[in-house]
């Protein structure tokens, strides 16, 4: 389960590495998002994943999973979510200011 | 239990999130965050002398004893720091009132200014490597607002690169946080200092911290300082010394802690790698300080300079070493908002950036002329000013501990460091005068009083260092000694 789990953040790395290195803002952007999910997966899998459990069943439970983790990537998630909003309303702004959402053609850009 | 600990953080917190609501009224907002600024000021120096009475202090949140929970811990290297940028943001909101301008004050600056020093002192106190994470988030992100506020066309792009630049170093410091975890099974700095001593830091571990390294140099602009002169350079004169005076050192900070209480035992890799890092940036440094004719660039460059030289002092590792490059980090922080503040003072007042334009500012504005010059010698590290006693220190710890070439690197580009400045003053101040008593632009108090206060500063930290120097030696007595912050933080 672990091995299949990692191989999957190492799939979501390439597509996420991929996009980013595109000259398109809204593919990088996506890029950005594809990547943390990526993190985030691999927060959860050095946790240790184990099926059917919960976190916490009281002090005689058999078998839990580590809440700690799961506590971990919540966090991660929302302030990831905010990042890529963020982006997204900067990437709009400089369409409208600019007219160009191409990275080469932003590159080196100055207003004075 | 001091819940005193948290003050620092949630003060400043608590504000940002009033002052949303005092939105139409600028008075108002003015007046509050000045109270709350002086709240924040007060609370921390009493903190701070506490802790030489009562030893290290520490805060369980939700009372999970510590590993189990998140906690605040309270040092005097942390509290020293939040002293400091409490100074140094009250100075500047000083100046903010005068220069700012009101489509900034109506559109949340002061709100995002409080949530940035939040973010800032939330990652100084912070003992909990994943809340080093969210503190730095909380500080980015409201950095991120800060230099997109205004929403000039060179602001927006610039962003992005700031942007996406710190979500890939976001990224890189989860990758770290999850193989720390994965290996040793514990995120709390304390406990994760006794686990490693106690199975030894293999390569796995080394590798893991060299993962860290590239994270806070991001964020610290240390060899990877590539996005620092462009983003630093284009928001409004306040928020960029903002930015030079905080930002970089939450990264150096975090450097500091990392490498001095949970990562110290192959010095031969990790504060190797520092130290060819160091000597890399202050070369890049200089180069970029003396190559530039903008006046922004240049104050930018000077901020990686000192990047390079204070991470010397942890490179090379002595105690002394140590002292200095904390003596240097407070120093750098009064010292170039004020930088940045005269830098952004003479573009307001001649409306060009370029050193070439400008000629006998001197003549008009003798004031902010004398202080740049002040400015420009407590850099390069002349004796009375406070530049000189981190420099000393760190030069005793570099021979001590043989590292010459470091040494030597380090005291040349404070050298190019005094050039760079001088190439201002001498272009910019001296000479004949441009202005024309026709459109000779009114230099405000409101202006000027800041630049005198942090020029103040800069004079009283140089004679009165004995003043700090218990706390400095305290504060680099707990960063070599792990055991010290350790007893603190694990005991009963």
């Amino acid at each position: 389960m672990e091995t299949l789990i990692t191989i999957l953040v190492g799939v979501l790395v390439t597509v996420a590495v991929y996009l980013l290195l595109s000259r398109n803002l809204i593919r990088v952007i996506l890029g950005t998002a594809i990547l943390s999910h990526a993190v985030h997966l691999l927060l959860m899998t050095m946790g240790g994943l184990k099926k059917g459990s919960v976190p916490l069943l009281g002090e005689e439970a058999e078998s839990y999973v580590d809440a700690l983790p799961q506590a971990l990537i919540l966090t991660a998630i929302v302030i990831s979510f905010a990042v890529t909003a963020f982006l997204l309303v900067l990437a709009y702004r400089t369409y409208k200011e600019t007219g160009l959402d191409d990275l080469d053609a932003l590159r080196g850009f100055e207003d004075e | 239990m001091n819940n005193i600990v948290v003050m620092p953080m949630i003060i400043p917190l608590l504000t940002g999130i009033v002052l949303v609501f005092l939105r139409p009224y600028v008075k108002a907002q003015r007046v509050f965050s000045i109270v709350s600024i002086v709240a924040t000021i007060a609370v921390s120096i009493y903190l701070l002398n506490r802790i030489q009475t009562d030893g290290i202090l520490r805060l369980d949140f939700g009372g999970w004893m510590p590993p189990f929970g998140i906690l605040f811990v309270a040092d005097s290297f942390a509290m020293l720091l939040v002293v400091t940028t409490a100074i140094v943001t009250g100075i500047l909101l000083f100046y903010a009132f005068s220069s700012i301008g009101k489509a900034h004050e109506n559109m949340f600056f002061y709100p995002f200014v409080f949530f940035l020093v939040a973010g800032v002192n939330g990652s100084f106190l912070t003992g909990d490597l994943f809340n080093l994470f969210v503190c730095f988030e909380v500080m980015l992100l409201s950095s991120y607002v800060l230099i997109t506020l205004g929403g000039r066309k060179v602001q927006l792009v610039e962003s992005i690169k700031y942007v996406s630049i710190n979500v890939l170093s976001s990224w890189f410091f989860l990758l770290a946080i999850a193989y720390l975890y994965g290996t040793v099974g514990t995120l709390n700095m304390a406990h994760l200092s006794v686990r490693i001593a106690e199975v030894g830091q293999g390569p796995l571990l080394t590798v893991i911290s060299v993962i860290f390294l590239i994270v806070f140099s991001l964020k610290a602009g240390l060899l990877l300082y590539f996005w620092l002169p462009g983003s630093y350079s284009s928001p409004p004169t306040v928020v960029a010394a903002l930015f030079g005076a905080l930002l970089t050192k939450v990264g150096i900070y975090a450097m500091f802690r990392v490498f001095t209480l949970i990562f110290y035992h192959e010095p031969g890799v990790t504060h190797m790698l520092i130290g060819v890092m160091a000597a890399i940036t202050m070369i890049g440094g200089s180069i970029g300080a003396i190559a530039f004719n903008d006046v922004r660039q240049i104050v930018s460059y000077n901020v990686i300079i000192a990047v390079g030289f204070i991470l010397v002092g942890l490179a090379v590792s002595t105690e002394v070493a140590i002292q200095g490059s904390i003596y240097y980090l407070i120093h750098d922080m009064i010292i170039k908002a004020l930088l940045f503040l005269l830098a952004g003072t003479m573009i307001y007042l001649t409306g060009t950036a370029k050193i070439e334009k400008m000629s006998g500012l001197i003549r008009n504005y003798p004031l902010l002329g004398w202080l740049f010059f002040l400015t420009m010698l407590s850099l390069a590290g002349i004796p009375p000013l406070s530049g000189f006693i981190g420099k000393v220190y760190v030069g005793q710890g570099a021979i001590e501990a043989g590292s010459f070439v470091l040494l030597g690197i380090g005291f040349f580009s404070s050298i190019l460091v005094l050039y760079s400045l001088l190439r201002i003053f001498m272009n910019c101040f001296w000479g004949e005068t441009i202005i024309n008593e026709d459109d000779d632009v009114p230099l405000s108090k409101g202006m000027l009083v800041p630049c005198v206060l942090f020029g103040l500063l800069t004079i009283g930290l140089g004679f009165g260092a004995e003043g700090i120097a218990l706390y400095v030696s305290d504060a680099a007595h707990t960063l070599m000694n792990p055991d010290v912050y350790i007893q603190a933080v694990l005991k009963e």
